[in-house]
């Protein structure tokens, strides 16, 4: 699944769909009405904004009686800290450590 | 409006988490239920599952997690989980109730329930959901949530089923 990593950077990369995740961090499982009351926006709008989320994975909706909850998964967010974040600060402290035997070497 | 608000009251104290996995739905299954297989990533220990209703569950902690706790100044007991099978519907559904004991607190919490749901899709994948209900238990919902992981207390299930993913699709663990 090598999109997956493009459609959770593409979901991130707008400030209105960040700003649902950080609702949902505060307090998880909302219905979309609650999540349209925190917005200037139409509900369709939000509807479209939530759809892209679950494509991506960062939202989970959950059926609950006759609601639908909206949870954040932080599990594709994990992923992509796995893979690339920890990858280039490694990469940074490898080169400190290849400095430092430089600079000890010459000495 | 009663139900409405049971309804937010369990969805805050509800944790959701789900994870694809390139792999066949019964080797989730025994990823999950298997002791050899869970020794091998997250927070390791040995998984033991009687695998029908009412049934016991339990994870024995393995040496050199006890000898890390111990090191650590947090001694822990043999069982570090337990808990009872409500259902098991193998390789779909796994339900139990849980209590985590490594800390006396946390353990005070008592039992709550979890969920996994192995879905087949097209094309090879798995989706993994696991769904945490948590009501009554606010300490044991902090450390699930990764909320310790600075403080070496694991990166709770988003680290669990990212290791469990890691493991599944290329053999190793993010750690090896």
């Amino acid at each position: 699944m090598a999109d997956d990593d493009d459609r959770v950077f593409k979901a991130l990369a707008d400030p209105t769909r960040r700003f649902l995740l950080d609702k949902l961090f505060e307090r998880d499982g909302r219905t979309l009405t609650e999540l349209e009351s925190e917005l200037e926006m139409t509900r369709f709008g939000v509807m479209k904004h939530l759809r892209v989320l679950e494509e991506a994975g960062v939202v989970v909706a959950h059926k609950s009686g006759r609601e639908k909850l909206h949870f954040l998964n932080p599990v594709p967010i994990r992923l992509i800290h796995d893979r690339w974040i920890d990858k280039y600060t490694e990469r940074q402290v490898t080169a400190l450590a290849d400095l430092k035997k430089q600079l000890e070497e010459t000495s | 409006m009663t139900t409405a608000t049971q309804h937010t009251q369990t969805s805050q104290t509800t944790q959701v988490y789900r994870v694809y996995i390139k792999a066949t739905a019964q080797a989730i299954w025994d990823a999950i239920t298997k002791p050899e297989w869970t020794n091998r990533y997250g927070y390791t220990g040995f998984a033991e599952y009687d695998l029908r209703p009412g049934g016991a569950y339990q994870v024995r902690a393995n040496d050199e997690f006890k000898a890390a706790a111990e090191a650590a100044g947090f001694p822990c007991p043999d069982v570090v989980v337990d808990g009872e099978v409500i259902q098991a519907d193998e390789p779909r559904r796994l339900v139990t109730t849980w209590r985590m004991l490594m800390d006396a607190d946390i353990a005070a919490e008592g039992f709550t329930q979890i969920a996994y749901d192995i879905k087949e899709i097209d094309g090879g994948y798995c989706s993994l959901t696991v769904t945490h209900d948590l009501e009554g238990a606010p300490k044991l919902a902090a450390m699930v949530s990764g909320s310790g992981e600075d403080s070496g207390a694991g990166g709770g299930h988003a680290w669990v089923l990212s290791d469990l993913k890691s493991l599944l699709e290329t053999g190793k663990t993010l750690a090896s």
